[in-house]
Order: structure tokens, then C-alpha cells, then sequence
């Protein structure tokens, strides 16, 4: 193998850094989870989003349970750990009894919509002045990849080996489209990270979001579509195409509320 | 069509799991995992060919943080040496 080119250390010609290992906010190798997963890309554009912003030492950010938990104790932000659902409640407390600092919740599909649905609606309702990000797989992925209330018709999970049947299983939930129509809703919007030009897209989700928070606009919501390689029964090559053709056709990336651009509405 | 490089990763191999979505995100196509050798971990990890365009794809997708993007102040004719 002769045409390598040389990644052992930093290039010798002049050069500039792009894009480090880990951003600055995350420590390398702090997590163990699967490989393939699309949480990582995800919790990488939410912080990279915070420090772009300069909202580092006013943030802090409130966890649920779940894979994405393990970054926790490797993330340079202040993080709660929340009870399974409860973060937004918790967010509500912190936001009201410290109204300068910006507080966003990382929660999965399991966490939010199933264990904690309600908490997430009144927090949406009530117009609170944080930021919810929900990171969507379909599966329950740190308990055993279970089927969840977001999983989509025909997906298949640990107890819908077949695919998720609509007369058994019943239909599955549009967790953003359903909070959207809530009067104290800014701003709601769906991303992936299954390539490239998705990340890009859901970066500038995220800073709208936080920007909508730090204006104090209203409650806003980011929901992030997330391989899970594991829990989907599939190679990790396949997971991101898998999550175009199934996933992405039920729930559909792009912006769905913003107030900040349409006033009127 | 002349190719260039217009940038260059470093590698950590030693965190690479594996899982080979940065060979479907690497736009230019330059990135191809190793057949053969192994890291500790006993994963196949990926490998640079010349083309790089520091577009950092890779580094948005990898979960393992394993790149680093660097991009060339002038680029570099794929051929010359690439040091």
C-alpha cells in the first residue's frame, strides 16, 4: 500500500486546524457507546452550537436516561441528571430560579415520549424558556433496543421482529409536529445525523434554537434523528441509509415552527 | 482534471471502532478502510488516499471523534509528495 498519505501526526506544510478530535466542551473517549451510533454526532453539534453561541458558562444541561447519558460526566458544561422523562421539569425549576442561564435537556425517544410524555407537553404549554432536544432512534437502545411510541410502521426493534405492525402495535407518535401547534412554542424543528449535509442542516437548527431561548422567545424543541446500528439489527454501514428510507419518510427533517421569523403566526 | 489535496486528517486509530461511516460520508471518496491490520481494539479503522478536501464530513459523523481536519494554506497536486 503505497498511495497512503501520512495521518499519524499533523501535516509539516502550513496548515490550518479545521475540526479538532473532540470539540473543546467533550473529552475524547468519554463514552463507550456502540459503534455507528448517531448519538455522538449529535450531543458534538449541540455543545460545538453552545460554544459557538459564547452560551458555555451560562449553560447547563439537564440529561435523561439513556446511552446518551455517558457523555454526562465527560462534557465540560454543568449537567443535572434528570429522573427517566422528568428532565423538562427539572429544566423548569432551574430556568425559573436562574433566569440568566441557558438550559437545555438531552432526552431519547424512549425517555420523552415514553416515560415522561406529559412532562415534556406542560413544560411546551406553560411557554418555558428552555431548549428540549430529543434524540430519536425508534428503540429503547440502552435497555435492549425496545420498541418505543416514536418507532415507525415497519420498523424492526427487539419486539417487532417483523416491524412495527400498526394492528398490533398501534401508530407511532410525531413527537415535533405534536408540540408545534402549542401556543407557547417558538420554535420546533427535526434533523439527522445520518450524513453530512443533515449535520449541517441540524447545526443551524440548534443555534436557533438556543438563540431562541437566549432572546427569550419561548419554549423551543429540536428533535434529532440518531442511528442505532444495534438496535435495528443492521450493519453499521447501513444504518444511515436505513434511517433516510424508513425513519425520514414518517418523520420528515426540517424546520416546523419558528417565531422569530414569522411573527404573525 | 488535475486532483489535488486541499487538506489532510490525523487519524487516532487507537479510538476507531470501526463502523465505517466515515467511508460513505468522505464526499471525495479518499477515505477506505484497512483490510489487514487491526488497532488494539481489534478493528478494522480507515485510511487516507490524496484528495482530501478538509471538508471535515468525517468528523461530523465519526462517533469515536478519532479525526482531525487540518486544510492546507496552498494545496498540493495529487502526485507530488504530500508530506
Amino acid at each position: 500500500m503505497s498511495n497512503l498519505v501520512d495521518t499519524a501526526a499533523p501535516p509539516s506544510r502550513p496548515a490550518k486546524l479545521v475540526d479538532d478530535f473532540a470539540p473543546p466542551l467533550i473529552l475524547p473517549g468519554a463514552h463507550k457507546l456502540c459503534a455507528g451510533c448517531g448519538e455522538p454526532a449529535a450531543i458534538r453539534s449541540v455543545v460545538e452550537m453552545v460554544d459557538e453561541l459564547g452560551l458555555t458558562s451560562r449553560s447547563v444541561g439537564v440529561f435523561g436516561i439513556g446511552c446518551y447519558t455517558s457523555f454526562s460526566p465527560g462534557m465540560d458544561v454543568e449537567v443535572l441528571q434528570a429522573l427517566h422523562g422528568r428532565a423538562p421539569s427539572l429544566a423548569t425549576g432551574l430556568k425559573r430560579v436562574q433566569p440568566q442561564s441557558i438550559v437545555f435537556t438531552i432526552q431519547g425517544d424512549g425517555d420523552m415520549v415514553n416515560e415522561g410524555l406529559q412532562e415534556v407537553i406542560h413544560t411546551a404549554a406553560r411557554g418555558e424558556n428552555v431548549t428540549c432536544i430529543m434524540l430519536n432512534n425508534g428503540v429503547f437502545g440502552e435497555t435492549g433496543g425496545h420498541m418505543t411510541a416514536t418507532t415507525v410502521i415497519g420498523q424492526r426493534t427487539k419486539n417487532s421482529l417483523e416491524g412495527r405492525d400498526p394492528k398490533k402495535h398501534g401508530y407511532p407518535i410525531r413527537m415535533a409536529e405534536m408540540l408545534a401547534p402549542l401556543d407557547g412554542v417558538a420554535y420546533v424543528a427535526r434533523g439527522a445525523t445520518n450524513n453530512a449535509g443533515n449535520i449541517f442542516q441540524l447545526r443551524k437548527m440548534l443555534r436557533s434554537a438556543f438563540q431562541v431561548q437566549a432572546d427569550g422567545l419561548g419554549f423551543s424543541f429540536v428533535e434529532i434523528l440518531t442511528m442505532c446500528p444495534t438496535g435495528w439489527f443492521l450493519q453499521t454501514g447501513e444504518a444511515p441509509d436505513y434511517l433516510q428510507d424508513k425513519l425520514q419518510g414518517f418523520h420528515k427533517v426540517g424546520i416546523i415552527k419558528d417565531l422569530a421569523k414569522a411573527p404573525d403566526e | 482534471m488535475t486532483r489535488e489535496s486541499r487538506g489532510t486528517l490525523v487519524i487516532d486509530i487507537e479510538r476507531c471502532k470501526g463502523c465505517e461511516l466515515c467511508i460513505d460520508a468522505c464526499k471525495p471518496g479518499v477515505l477506505a478502510m484497512t483490510t489487514q491490520s487491526r488497532n488494539d481494539m481489534g478493528y478494522l479503522y480507515p485510511e487516507l488516499t490524496p484528495g482530501c478536501t478538509a471538508c471535515h464530513a468525517c468528523a461530523l459523523i465519526c462517533p469515536d471523534f478519532v479525526f482531525q481536519v487540518w486544510k492546507y494554506d496552498d494545496p498540493v497536486a495529487v502526485g507530488e509528495a504530500a508530506p
